[in-house]
């Protein structure tokens, strides 16, 4: 094994092309674990802790470029106003000391459909910034995950930063698990409001083989809170309409068994979280703010 | 490879270190500092917690090479760590921490042993025995570490902030109970002392 220790995101990109086996480590929390157990041997460490910039992040007109080994600590700390999805989900992730390493840069290059981050960064809507010395590109959130434990990085390229929008309405994020540090989740459900749109987006975690959406869930939410000019009228979501959405949003799942829960479980309480993350959302959008805190 | 970097205060050199080597392995096999503890290797227990760069972090998910140049404090450096930081004014306000420029410029005094044998306690460890809040001992150590740190930050906790910040520390023995006596006896005694 060699240790490759570049001084600079260019030096990296370098590195990366010359080395396409290299595997990245920043917070090391996923890494480091699969190297103490011996699930893997990489042929190059490229450690990125030296790259400054990753660690940075720009609040912009639209969207937050969010440097990609942020760690979570700093997202919970300083950008709860611009991304109040991800700040609940950061607040999940393990433990203080492992929220103090990894950042989302990792969670994306992992791409493990558990990953907490997934779920509010698909709600809110993203894109990845990835380069390589050919250049940059930015890949849509919905196209970066490929399957399990797979995205769509090319071999020489690095995650320089995730640009997430700004939410321009009330977020919310819900995790299942056993209890609330130290859990890899059972199942995990993001959705944002998207008021200047009119539009709702989520993002299901851990019930299928990739994050996802649940598109048809959202078009059918969005169409019925048009229909009954819910954005303008401010009533409360009809409840039928909150149950077909979590409906929707069950089956959107494609889980498995597992050792942590089974797949109707598992469809059974995103439809749970579908329905409770629209009710505080929409409670808030209200202005009744009776449930504008995240239950993470 | 080689890897430099300062432990307690004092620069050291570990040499022949694996490019897969955690930081924990290098820390109690290689430099002799065996009381940050070697359990889960998954970051899951926290009872390898030290501060790399005054941030507290399991060091078993830290690879050796990536503390080139940086500062580590481990539970053996601790009670010279709060001593120090005390003499410096502390943290009575609250909004503080340890910066980088602070915890460069730290260093430990020579104790009785390597391992800190037979020096003083500090008021986070005091605080433990005092509580009764170590039986096996084995998580301990990483426990003192983060509390030590919550306290630095956070002077006056909440038993949820106390919770909050152990959350990712382990105990098989005590229940815990202990525990959240200890850190609070910890910070009512800081609280008086200021």
């Amino acid at each position: 094994m060699d240790f490759l220790r570049p001084a600079s995101w260019e030096e990296a990109l370098a590195a990366k092309a010359e080395h396409p086996t290299a595997v990245p480590i920043a917070g090391g929390t996923d890494v480091m674990v699969e190297i103490n157990f011996d699930h893997r041997r990489p042929e190059y460490l490229l450690d990125l802790n030296r790259v400054g910039e990753l660690s940075e992040w720009e609040v912009g007109e639209e969207s937050v470029r969010l440097g990609a080994s942020v760690p979570y600590t700093r997202i919970m700390e300083n950008l709860r106003g611009e991304l109040p999805g991800l700040a609940l989900a950061s607040h999940t992730v393990a433990s203080p000391q492992i929220r103090n390493r990894g950042g989302v840069g990792g969670n994306l290059g992992t791409a493990s459909p558990a990953g907490d981050a997934h779920p509010a960064l698909l709600a809110a809507g993203a894109e990845v910034e990835a380069e390589s010395v050919r250049g940059t590109r930015l890949i849509p959130i919905d196209a970066f995950y490929t399957g399990v434990k797979r995205n769509a990085l090319a071999p020489d390229e690095l995650i320089r930063a995730v640009h997430i929008k700004k939410a321009d309405g009330p977020q919310q994020y819900s995790k299942v698990g056993t209890r609330n540090a130290m859990v890899i989740a059972v199942c995990a459900f993001g959705l944002a409001l998207h008021p200047e749109t009119r539009t709702v987006r989520t993002g299901i975690g851990s019930a299928a083989p990739t994050p996802v959406r649940a598109k048809a869930a959202e078009e059918f939410l969005n169409a019925a809170l048009d229909e009954g000019g819910f954005w303008d009228n401010g009533k409360i979501i009809t409840p039928s309409v909150a149950k077909q959405f979590a409906d929707l949003c069950s089956a959107a799942c494609n889980p498995i068994d597992d050792v942590r829960g089974t797949a109707s479980y598992r469809r059974h309480a995103v439809g749970i979280m579908a329905r409770r993350t629209l009710t505080w959302t929409w409670e808030s959008y209200r202005g009744t703010a009776a449930h504008t805190e995240g239950v993470a | 490879m080689r890897v430099n970097f300062t432990v307690n205060g004092r620069p050291q050199e570990a040499d022949d270190v694996w490019e897969g080597e955690s930081l924990l392995y290098v820390l109690r096999e290689r430099l002799g500092l065996p009381g940050s503890k070697n359990a889960c290797e998954q970051g899951e227990c926290g009872s390898c917690t030290v501060r790399l760069d005054g941030v507290p972090v399991c060091s078993c998910l830290v690879a050796a090479g990536q503390v080139e140049g940086r500062e580590v404090v481990t539970v053996e450096g601790l009670a010279e760590f709060a001593k120090q930081r005390a003499e410096h004014g502390g943290c009575a306000t609250g909004s503080c921490g340890t910066s980088l420029d602070e915890a460069r410029r730290w260093e430990s005094k020579p104790q009785d042993s390597h391992t800190g044998e037979g020096g003083e306690l500090s008021p986070i460890q005091q605080a433990f025995i005092d509580a009764g809040a170590v039986q096996c001992g084995f998580c301990t150590p990483g426990l003192l570490v983060a509390a030590d740190e919550m306290l630095e930050r956070n002077p006056t906790p909440t038993d949820a902030d106390i919770r909050e910040a152990l959350s990712g520390n382990l105990c098989r023995c005590t229940g815990y109970e202990k525990i959240m006596d200890a850190v609070r006896l910890a910070a009512a005694r800081q609280s008086e002392a200021v």
